[in-house]
């Protein structure tokens, strides 16, 4: 086994590269007279920027597409992230959003000149509507988590109007970080309810729990363990009856596209990953955007502006009195919302179903290929995604890190790992609907190999990966003493 | 493995020493569990701490523990060698691994806490 | 059925495999009920030219701002792009990848960001920068919510000169939290009032938090305010929104500065109706602890080769949930990446270049606008590529006049700034050429 090749070797920072004398760039002269304001070296003015590069436009290019080839992305392959729906990022979308008309106009243009953008806009909320079944949304979230704390704020401030101060948002422990996080930033206290033996949340503790110091309850459905939450309607109910909101966190919505309606099931609040059931590439972390969608009772808290139309016109509705706010410094991600609409045209109603149906059908199709090697902690039917665990693994010394290190070297992205939380050494693994036969195959063949290699040679599997541009890296030591910037070689 | 004449918590603390001055650690097996310790987080001296009350955090790369002192007292020594070498806690538990020196508001309050063997078995106990 | 390659025969096999007859079967567990019995009500399927048509007739219905002569800013600027950063950006290798959660095989997304909060260092003069945050106005929440764990005491002041759609943003964000808000007025020159400053600084405060350059485009005096601001024992955050100044203006760290964070779109974004922005946040080493977002750091492989990977993740909320310093979970790595490239091709000497073209600029355009007779401006301080320019009408009535003649002559501040009805905030970058605002100058006289 050999690590990297010579076209992933290693690359020097871009600080190192490069020399006094070259450039990257050239700007057409100065057209102007200078200002008398400004003299080198006096205050406020620096004199020189220390250790920035000094490149040229060859090495620039040729130091990022060196690192870029050190990168795995969905264009190399399966990329079974579990509540990510790392799904394929359709080209015409990339094409779309960079021609000049969308991507050079200024957000704060007369309305008269950004007609399209409005437009697109409003008809993205209509979509968003239909496919959800809610009453309307916000498109200014950068992310999913923007979308929680807003749909949070906004159930703090239905709840404020009717005199009604709540203090807690009941969770279930399947949950993401982000609720949790979002659920303090909004004032709230998270309060963790436990799944019961399906995985599910525990309907009589709820029952229970619930009372009138719970402003919400926020889950996920399909919950993190791809599991649909039978008794949603029950659920709702409970909540409902206490004069409690439900907050449904929307990242598994790629199970469930044009097969069923949260907002038929009795959600209140949902936010949309568009960076994931709608396929806006997730760019090595970001941007993605978090519209969110709410009840018609909750239409007034939405924050301004909205989009609105006026027969053939597109306006700005700035005054909105019940709002709760602005979330975003103009109107969302642009970009990613027009690749988003592009997709969902694309796709029509009927590409909509197929793909919930064929997330979920390559999803049951890994389980079945892989549960005879590896243990499922819960046993109810998946939807989207499934969760095994190290357990089979756990007596020859393999934990979950060391099978998703291996499957590097087997040439596949690893699953998300040791989440949910509720699961010991959880591998989640989401193929997404944009994998063929053949790459499930083979990806189930690759785990069927690294059983086989914990059982006859594991220490093979313990200090994998063996063929990656790096070996297996010193996260304690970067914890230990971080470097956060580069300071000149040592 | 355990020191035997130290008393230990049910949240993996030990306590240890004599009169009201006492030194304050985490168990060899609850570093274990923690795995390598990145980061330990301590009040000052002076502080107070409460009874079962959490007063600090240990990390490790992908977990955060908080840290409930087994009694009351003031703080009156903090680890300092800590800050730049939290492996310490790994490497040495019961000695250069300690994190606080307190004094006992009440030193019969050390009484009910478990001795080496129920510490042990209670760790058998709970791994069940 | 655009992007599923699942053929019949395929379906057929999977099912088999599972054990189930009917994809239908799949879903089980989805009470009947709920389960859609009629397609969704949306536009049916649009083929890649279809598609294409839809999406030109919606562009057609935009003027771009290089249709046009523009002199807006405000929070988003038009900068020349090297043609390189849209290239690089387009590797798939980079935008269609994940968080960098595994980083054996996420180097070069982790190296790339590390290079990118080395760079915010440099220009900034702090010590650590994060990975992104969503835009400048959460950048402000944020760093307001930061000052707040960093300091005792609830009270943060902002100067009303920062953006205002930030400070909107923050106060979204804070609405259920134990943070008390206080703005400071601008004072004659367009600076922070100094002596209102002073005053509230007296009855305590976390932090304040000024724009330099301020929403007004004017350059506060950033070494005198952090004396005195330290002084009153509260920290000093500075906010930037066109970080291109930082090319020529000290950095706001060797100033004095304990936080600098604001938008970077400016390094390489395209304007795009407001985002995808770069929400960037630059502090000290001894903060970091408190800081919000993911962090890159320089690590060792077990053969002992350098390498990257995310650190000091227990700040954030998948490892400490409610505990998290913050919530934020996806942030706009593309956008940083793409700073990067932007950085590395302008360089030392490019940013700088940049720079002073903006600032010369600028003063041209200032100073010929401000010829213009019933024109004037109101505030004396320096300026980088922004200025308030007071018109002897209402601005937006003159705004709507330059509009048929594809002028946009800038924003005017009556939105924000009710006694600035009559006053236009412009910007002048490096692609604005003499011709325009020598246009803009007759135009002006033409129509006031």
């Amino acid at each position: 086994m050999k690590r990297g090749n010579s076209f992933t070797r290693r690359e020097g920072v871009i600080f190192d590269i490069g020399g006094e004398g070259r450039k990257g760039y050239a700007l057409p002269d100065l057209d102007v007279p200078p200002c008398d304001w400004y003299r080198e070296g006096a205050e406020p003015f620096r004199d020189d920027i220390d250790g920035f590069p000094r490149v040229s436009e060859a090495e620039v290019v040729r130091h990022f597409t060196r690192l870029s080839k050190m990168n795995y992305g969905i264009d190399d392959g399966l990329y079974p992230l579990g509540s990510c729906s790392m799904k394929y990022n359709p080209k015409i979308n990339e094409e779309l959003a960079r021609d000049e008309r969308f991507c050079g106009v200024h957000p704060l243009q007369p309305e008269s000149t950004v007609q399209g953008c409005l437009q697109l806009q409003w008809e993205l909320e209509e979509f968003l509507k239909e496919i959800t079944g809610l009453a309307g949304f916000t498109l200014q979230p950068a992310a999913g988590a923007q979308g929680e704390l807003t749909g949070l704020l906004i159930i703090r401030a239905l709840q404020r109007q009717r005199g009604d101060n709540r203090p807690v948002v009941l969770i279930p422990d399947s949950a993401h970080g982000t609720n949790p996080a979002s659920v303090r930033l909004s004032g709230y206290r998270a309060e963790e309810i436990p799944s019961d033996a399906k995985g599910c949340i525990d309907l009589e503790r709820l029952r229970r729990r619930m009372d009138r110091d719970v402003a919400a309850l926020m889950l996920t459905n399909p919950n993190t363990l791809g599991i649909f939450e039978e008794q949603i309607e029950a659920i709702c109910q409970v909540v409902h009856e206490k004069g409690g909101l439900v907050y449904c966190d929307g990242a598994n919505l790629n199970a469930l596209v044009g097969v069923a309606r949260p907002g038929d099931m009795g959600i209140d609040l949902l936010h949309v990953n568009l960076h994931k059931t709608f396929s806006t590439p997730h760019g090595g972390g970001g941007p993605g955007a978090g519209p969110l969608g709410v009840v018609e009772e909750l239409l007034p808290f939405l924050p301004f502006p909205r989009v609105i139309r006026d027969g053939e016109r597109y306006l700005w509705e700035e005054n909105r009195p019940n709002a709760v706010g602005r979330v975003h410094g103009f109107f969302g991600n642009f970009g990613i919302l027009l690749r988003a609409y592009a997709y969902i045209l694309s796709n029509g109603p009927a590409g909509l179903r197929a793909v919930a149906e064929g997330a979920v059908l390559n999803a049951n199709y890994l389980r079945a290929l892989l549960e005879k090697d590896f243990h499922i902690p819960y046993e109810a039917r998946s939807l989207h995604e499934v969760v095994f665990s190290d357990q089979k693994q756990e007596s020859a010394g393999v934990r979950t890190i060391d099978i998703a290190k291996r499957l590097m070297d087997h040439g596949f992205h690893p699953p998300t790992i040791y989440f949910p939380l509720i699961v010991r050494g959880a591998m989640m693994v989401e193929p997404t609907e944009t994998e063929t036969i053949q790459e499930l195959d083979a990806f189930a063949a690759a785990l069927q190999l690294i059983a086989a290699e914990v059982r006859e040679s594991p220490e093979l599997v313990r200090t994998a990966p063996h063929t990656t541009p790096v070996g297996r890296l010193d996260e304690v030591a970067a914890a230990r003493h971080p470097i956060f910037r580069w300071r000149g070689p040592e | 493995m355990n020191p035997e004449s130290f008393r230990y918590s049910k949240e993996h603390e030990w306590i240890n020493g004599e009169g009201e001055l006492r030194t304050l650690g985490i168990t060899d097996h609850a570093q274990a569990e923690l795995g390598d310790i990145v980061f330990v987080e301590l009040p000052k001296e002076g502080d107070h701490l409460k009874a079962m009350q959490p007063f600090g955090t240990v990390e490790s790369v992908k977990a955060v523990s908080e840290l409930f002192s087994p009694v009351a007292g003031e703080v009156v020594e903090v680890n300092r060698d800590l800050e730049e070498h939290p492996e310490r806690i790994n490497e040495d538990p019961y000695g250069k691994g300690w994190l606080l020196r307190i004094r006992v508001a009440d030193a019969r309050s050390i009484e009910p806490l478990m001795t080496e063997a129920e510490y042990r078995k209670y760790i058998q106990d709970s791994s069940r | 059925m655009a992007y599923v390659p699942i053929g019949d025969p395929d379906r057929k096999r999977m099912l088999r495999a599972i054990g189930l007859e009917r994809v239908e079967d799949l879903f089980s567990t989805i009470p009947e009920k709920y389960r859609l019995r009629q397609p969704l009500n949306l536009p049916s399927p649009h083929a890649e030219p279809e598609l294409r048509r839809r999406l030109g007739d919606l562009a057609r219905k935009n003027t771009a701002t290089t249709g046009m002569s523009c002199f807006l800013g405000a929070g988003a600027y038009r900068h020349h792009i090297p043609a390189v950063v849209s290239h690089l950006l387009s590797r798939s290798e980079f935008y269609s990848s994940y968080t960098p959660y595994q980083p054996e095989i996420s180097q070069g997304t982790l190296q790339a960001i590390f290079e990118y909060q080395t760079m915010i260092c440099q220009l900034t003069g702090m010590e650590v920068a994060n990975a992104s945050l969503y835009d400048g106005a959460s950048a402000l929440a944020e760093t307001i919510l930061l000052c707040r764990r960093l300091r005792k005491g609830n009270r943060v002041l902002l100067a009303d000169s920062i953006h205002p759609h930030y400070r909107q943003v923050a106060e979204t964000y804070c609405q259920n939290l134990d943070v008390e808000l206080v703005t400071i007025p601008h004072g004659e020159s367009g600076r922070i009032d100094r002596k209102i400053l002073a005053d509230r600084l007296r009855k305590g405060a976390a932090a304040v938090i000024v724009q330099s350059p301020n929403f007004f485009g004017v350059v506060e005096d950033l070494k005198e305010l952090a004396g005195s601001i330290h002084g009153a024992g509260a920290l000093f955050s500075v906010a930037i929104t066109d970080p291109i100044c930082l090319g020529i203006l000290v950095p706001p760290g060797e100033a004095g500065a304990d936080c600098v964070f604001g938008e970077a779109q400016a390094f390489g974004g395209e304007l795009m109706f407001g985002g995808p922005y770069l929400g960037f946040l630059a502090t000290r080493e001894g903060f970091v602890r408190q800081m919000p977002g993911r962090l890159v750091g320089l690590t060792k492989d077990n053969e002992g080769n350098p390498g990257y990977v995310l650190t000091l993740a227990t700040r954030e909320q998948h490892i400490r949930r409610a505990k998290a310093t913050s919530n934020i979970c996806t942030n706009q790595g593309l956008c940083a990446l793409g700073a990067a490239v932007f950085l590395s091709s302008l360089g030392r000497r490019g940013l700088r270049e940049m720079a002073l073209q903006n600032l010369h600029k600028a003063h041209y355009a200032r100073k010929t606008l401000a010829a213009i007779d019933g024109c004037s401006i109101p505030f004396g301080a320096e300026i980088f590529n922004e200025f308030v320019l007071q018109l002897p009408a209402d601005a937006q009535v003159v705004a709507d006049r330059l509009e048929g003649r594809g002028i946009i002559p800038g924003l005017p501040l009556g939105r924000f700034f009710p006694d600035l009805r009559n006053s236009l905030l412009v910007c002048v970058t490096e692609v604005t050429r003499r011709q325009e605002i020598d246009a803009l100058a007759g135009a002006l006289r033409e129509v006031i």
